[in-house]
């Protein structure tokens, strides 16, 4: 789940990282209250994508009339596509050296990976590229913890300005602790500044393994901050795996891999996929259903496709939730079936007694993903 | 010969008293594969359709020689429940639980590695079976065939169709394994390609990977330089649009 700049920020209070003094407004009215800020104030638009402060989506104000200006240019403006719904206010910081650092999971090496550079505040990807020395990389093995020595090593490696080593060696051995003991997927500071006021964090970028949820109640309110597409909030509030893509044939299937490979398939036989539906492993009747209910309100599906491969998944309950959601029902576009693996017998009778004339049944992927072509055009 | 699991191989199921642990472990004995215990704490003494269920696999690898553990037990409690296993003694542990914290993969993967001999299968993977010999997980078997062609893949249900699809063209499988598409899995393609290769019975491979992440190119280069026997390969997802991510899940997905 990927935050916000001012979630992320929410998190380094926790985690006792230091940044800039702030404050959040989502319309200007929240202006006519004390703010508590010492000017100059940034101006910071809180979008999930790149490239705001080109777009206009960062400013620093020198006073009031300054801020509520900027205030009003940057609220409700659309950056890539993003809608500014809310700002981040934060006292300005002069800035005297600025620095990167970022925490991630390194998937080859299973192990952790901090990089570090003297050279911040810029794209890092380009200095990488440029200039690889000037990056810094270690890894850290899970299981051990990240020394005060190590983070020594680190700092002068990455040619970081000695004068700071106490303080910037709290903030990173923080930074650590946030991505570790906060189940983050990533943690990168861009710039990590040295600043008349010291070392501070002065960005986020933070997205939360959604799979820790269970350990940390605050990731429920993160979530529930974050906007949905439209398209995609009914599947969502179902709690099922739902992308909006801009073909005819609407997919529902079982586990990523097999859903992926039935858009390949459908693509083969000339069709394109509507949608990505996984209802994952174990689905009950009831998920079954709901996927379909998601995919009744997509206009362009012409035609749906049920690919299911049961392995945890039973093809019985999956039947079963076809003829819940489809008895008694005027069915608006024709619905191709494909079962197989665990229980596909039990399924098939299932089907087969509940005949319905638009519900076809097709014993492989291919010639499901053909007719469901077919059925589309 | 097979490999990792075959006639012979003696399982021990953790999580055997929950609906999951059950159905399925019941299968995997229903097929022939030795389930010999299962675990569950405050449970010792009591059974499962004739299973016994031990406090902890230290005591049910000492009463009933398991090897193998299988892993069925909640996300929370799953990375305890490995190392429980690994530290119990048994060689090789097949955990099928989905929905494990990143984290708690790699410390337990890195746990493992260090302090033990035990390999992990999975997390969030199906499990493997040596057709004709012995089922660990959740596969189904009806579509397996025995035979000489190992099979492994990062997904399940694609795993499923991939070895479907062999047994329709009367084509055996020597071994079938999920190896999982979680962000720290255990065994690797590359572990288990280096397997099919030493394996006697095995005379070719499929592997089925997905878009995404390096691990398949990094099998590729393996193969290149030690394998000798055929390796035929399909990644899913190639028709999939770039950079759809922005969801908890959906990066999964289009990795």
């Amino acid at each position: 789940m990927d935050l916000f700049e001012y979630q992320g920020k929410s998190l380094y209070q926790k985690f006792n990282i230091n940044h800039p003094k702030s404050k959040l407004i989502e319309n200007l009215n929240d202006l006519n209250e004390p703010i508590n800020l010492d000017f100059p104030i940034v101006v910071k638009a809180q979008v999930q994508v790149g490239g705001r402060g080109k777009a206009g989506g960062i400013k620093v104000a020198k006073d009031i009339t300054q801020l509520t200006q900027y205030s009003e240019e940057i609220l409700g403006m659309d950056i890539k596509g993003h809608k500014v719904e809310i700002l981040l206010l934060e006292e300005a910081s002069n800035i005297l050296e600025e620095y990167y650092i970022s925490f991630t999971l390194d998937r080859s090496e299973k192990k952790y990976l901090i990089m570090l550079s003297a050279k911040g505040g810029m794209d890092i990807e380009q200095v990488a590229e440029e200039n690889p020395d000037d990056l810094v990389k270690f890894h850290v093995s899970p299981s051990e913890k990240l020394t005060s020595s190590t983070i020594t090593e680190l700092i002068n490696k990455a040619n970081l300005n000695k004068d700071h080593k106490e303080s910037l060696s709290e903030i990173i051995e923080n930074l650590y602790l946030m991505f570790t003991e906060g189940d983050c997927d990533l943690v990168e500071v861009n710039p990590l500044a040295i600043t008349d006021n010291g070392v501070m964090a002065l960005d986020s970028k933070v997205s939360l393994d959604i799979n820790a949820k269970y350990k940390h109640p605050y990731f429920d309110d993160f979530e529930q901050e974050i906007p949905i597409p439209e398209s995609e909030k009914n599947a969502k509030e179902k709690g099922l795996n739902f992308i909006k893509l801009d073909g005819s044939v609407g997919i529902i299937g079982n586990g990523a891999g097999l859903v992926m490979s039935t858009l390949d398939v459908v693509a083969e036989n000339g069709g394109r996929a509507a949608n990505f539906l996984d209802i994952g492993g174990g689905a009950k009747a009831e998920t079954v259903s709901s996927a379909l209910e998601v995919l009744e309100a997509d206009q362009n599906v012409k035609s749906v496709l049920i690919n299911i491969f049961g392995g945890i998944t039973r093809c019985d309950l999956v039947a079963e939730g076809i003829i819940e959601a489809t008895k008694g029902k005027e069915l608006v576009w024709p619905i191709i079936i494909r079962l197989d693996g665990t229980n596909s017998l039990e399924g098939l009778e299932i089907l087969k007694a509940n005949p319905n004339e638009k519900i076809f049944i097709e014993e492989s992927m291919d010639s499901a993903a053909k007719l469901a072509v077919q059925k589309g055009l | 010969m097979s490999i990792l699991i075959d006639e012979n191989t003696k399982v021990v199921v953790q999580g055997l008293t929950g609906r999951e642990g059950q159905f399925h472990a019941l299968r995997n004995r229903d097929y022939g594969t030795k389930i010999v215990a299962g675990t569950r704490p405050g449970k010792g003494g009591e059974n499962v359709e004739g299973i016994p269920i031990f406090d902890d696999v230290e005591k049910a690898v000492s009463e009933t020689d398991a090897n193998v553990a299988l892993t069925f037990v909640p996300p929370a409690f799953a990375k305890d429940a490995v190392l429980e296993a690994a530290f119990g003694g048994c060689e090789l542990i097949v955990c099928i639980t989905e929905g494990i914290p990143a984290k708690d993969e790699a410390e337990m993967y890195d746990i493992l590695k260090k302090e033990t001999k035990a390999s992990l299968l999975g997390p969030n993977c199906p499990g493997l079976i040596s057709p004709g010999k012995a089922n660990v997980g959740i596969m189904p078997h009806e579509i397996t065939l025995p035979g000489n062609i190992g099979v492994v893949s990062r997904s399940g249900t694609l795993t499923y169709q991939a070895v479907h699809e062999l047994t329709n063209l009367n084509i055996g499988q020597s071994t079938c394994i999920g190896i999982g598409g979680d962000p720290v899995p255990g065994m690797s393609f590359i572990d288990v390609i280096e397997k099919f290769q030493a394996d006697s019975e095995t005379e070719g491979i499929v592997m089925i990977g997905e878009i995404g992440g390096t691990a398949e190119e990094e099998a590729a280069d393996f193969i290149k330089q030690n394998v000798t026997k055929p390796v035929v390969s399909y990644i899913a997802g190639v028709t999939a649009p770039p950079g759809k991510k922005n969801g908890p899940r959906r990066s999964n997905c289009f990795r």
